[in-house]
């Protein structure tokens, strides 16, 4: 029986939705509309909405200071690098545990997702003491695959979700068509995946982007991300926040409208598997 | 070239054996199809001839050489699926050239391959289209010319037709019997579908809980059915089976007569019932008998239109020389 949905319902559920987007949305609001504020009427009481002078002078000063394309661009070769990364060592882990699991199998996906309940900072001894023993503090590299395995069990897992709607039997008629592993993966597994992977790809582009405990407890200077970049302007004395917040629209540009281009896709891989 | 011959195979997943040893020869050039009811392990033996499935022990010879521990690849062998399994990001073309591209094959020969095959399947005006866009048949098509693109050693079909609906599949199945007279290459068959087995068939492997219960013509197992389980799977309606008093006037466990081997007659005969379903087909008549005072009910098949109702008294005769007699472990006695 369909659900009798009244004119009046929608209505209410229609506001409802928009008052709770636009609750979450508020801070990020916020922050834009204070980084084009001058310091002192960054904390005016009562605060002010658009009734201020509207001033660039922020970020000419946090461009000033710092290097903002350095960061930008460490910022993307940390991301980009590690999502890469994951993806190829991802695909033929979800391939296995899709196509040929074993009895363990739901162990293993269980064990990876567990190391995503432990608090990063259970681990933040023994990694630092790895980066420092293997001189990786402060590069590029290091962070990357540090950055690649935290998001590496979600990657798996999100692969393995796309993998598992692919009939086993198309790919069984790809080996008796004489297509090796190799060309299996390749022209057929791969490009009828194209969908999952794209959306995989871009979550974790997204994380390893706002990731922010590693980038800013094993970086320095030289791999510092963007996520640094921010930090540098937050400070427990002065008149920070009209400058904290320019920097912060400077970081979470990029990602958002990306975010913003790409979330149908995005949209698509997080409910995948949940509707047939 | 195609002959396949099955050694002592067996297939356990775990502990479970799903094939008990087994041997079996598939001859060069024969359509051979397995039928049985589902679970027998029809399907899993396609599958460990195909290679998709490592057989336990025993081993598979095909054209002489032994390919138990060749890959599927390299098996030279072409499998149509149930699902069909269609390459759907693929075009028609694409679908059909696929292995002849893993075959590394020349390109102008791929074309003119291709070109054949759907001009023998009439996919000539579809080339172009993804699998989405065709119809059941036609992507059974495509699959069928997949397949035979490649001129494998031998065609395996996995239930190929019970994905079509009732008129389409008839118009299939002649389709492939017709390509299998003209291709003469071996082909083995799954189905479950009694009809479709005695239909295609040049043998009929006859499979009950992974063991063959009995290989032979279609012919020779409707005649000389080994056992009651053969007996009761071959011929539509089903043989009727009766134990009792009325088996033992026979000398035997059970007997088994055919419902087109009783004749319905004016009075007197065998047996005396009453008429319960009447199912009318207009060429034949199915009457489901009761109260017959047999153990079991009684299915008789007139020919033409026959106007009995139900609960209405039928007078039954089977033919003498029609009664199968069966011993107490089901098996036929000469």
């Amino acid at each position: 029986m369909a659900r009798n949905v009244t004119t009046r319902r929608k209505i209410i559920t229609t506001a409802a939705a928009w008052t709770i987007g636009l609750i979450i949305f508020f801070p990020i609001f916020w922050t834009i509309l204070t980084s084009f504020k001058t310091e002192a009427q960054a904390i005016n009481d009562p605060p002010l909405f658009f009734n201020f002078d509207w001033t660039l002078e922020n970020y000419a000063i946090v461009q000033e200071r710092s290097d903002y394309m350095k960061f930008l661009w460490n910022s993307v070769i940390l991301a980009g690098g590690s999502t890469l990364l994951g993806i190829l060592i991802a695909v033929p882990a979800a391939w296995s545990m899709a196509f040929v699991p074993s009895v363990r199998t739901k162990d293993i996906l269980l064990w990876m997702l567990s190391t995503k309940m432990l608090p990063a900072v259970g681990v933040l001894y023994p990694i630092s003491l790895i980066f420092v023993q293997f001189n990786l503090l402060d590069t590029r590299i290091g962070l990357m695959v540090v950055l690649m395995l935290i998001n590496l069990p979600i990657i798996v897992w999100m692969l393995y979700t796309y993998f598992r709607e692919i009939p086993g039997e198309i790919l069984e008629a790809a080996r008796m068509d004489g297509a090796t592993l190799k060309e299996e993966i390749l022209y057929v597994l791969t490009p009828m995946a194209i969908p999952g992977i794209a959306s995989t790809l871009l979550l974790n582009f997204i994380l390893a982007w706002n990731e922010a405990f590693w980038t800013l407890n094993l970086t320095a200077a030289n791999a510092a991300p963007l996520t640094a970049f921010i930090a540098s302007y937050s400070s427990p004395e002065g008149l920070f926040f009209a400058k904290l917040s320019a920097a912060s629209t400077m970081a979470i540009a990029p990602i958002l409208i990306l975010g913003w281009f790409s979330q149908k896709q995005l949209v698509r891989g997080l409910t995948f598997g949940a509707v047939k | 070239m195609g002959q396949i011959q099955l050694n002592q195979v067996t297939k356990s997943f775990g502990d479970t054996q799903v094939i008990p040893p087994l041997d079996l020869t598939i001859h060069d050039g024969e359509f051979t199809v397995f039928v049985g009811p589902s679970g027998c392990g029809k399907s899993t033996l396609l599958r460990l001839i195909a290679g998709l499935e490592d057989i336990t022990s025993g081993h598979i010879d095909i054209d002489g050489t032994d390919a138990t521990d060749v890959v599927p690849a390299k098996r030279g062998l072409a499998m149509v699926f149930q699902s069909y399994a269609l390459y759907p990001h693929m075009s028609v073309r694409k679908n059909i050239a696929f292995p002849l591209r893993m075959a590394k094959m020349d390109q102008a020969e791929i074309n003119k391959r291709v070109e054949g095959a759907a001009s023998v399947l009439n996919l000539t005006d579809y080339l172009d289209r993804r699998p989405g866009q065709l119809s059941g048949g036609q992507r059974q098509r495509v699959a069928i010319g997949r397949a035979i693109v490649r001129e494998p050693a031998a065609f395996l079909f996995d239930e190929p037709l019970s994905n079509l609906d009732a008129a389409l599949r008839v118009g299939m199945r002649l389709e492939i019997s017709e390509m299998h007279k003209r291709l003469e290459t071996t082909m083995v068959y799954v189905t479950h579908d009694q009809v479709e087995a005695m239909t295609m068939a040049d043998k009929i492997v006859v499979l009950h809980a992974g063991v063959i219960e009995q290989v032979g013509t279609p012919l020779e197992l409707y005649r000389t059915p080994r056992n009651t389980f053969v007996a009761g799977f071959i011929g539509s309606p089903k043989m009727n089976l009766i134990t009792g008093e009325e088996a033992a006037k026979h000398d035997a466990h059970t007997i088994g007569v055919r419902p087109e081997h009783i004749d319905v007659v004016e009075s007197g005969g065998q047996w005396r019932g009453t008429v319960g379903v009447a199912e009318h087909l207009g060429s034949d008549t199915f009457f489901h008998i009761h109260n017959t005072g047999l153990a079991e009910m009684v299915t008789v098949r007139a020919i033409g239109d026959v106007s009995l109702k139900h609960g209405d008294t039928i007078h039954l005769t089977p033919r003498a020389d029609e009664i199968h007699r069966f011993d107490a472990q089901g098996l036929r006695i000469a």
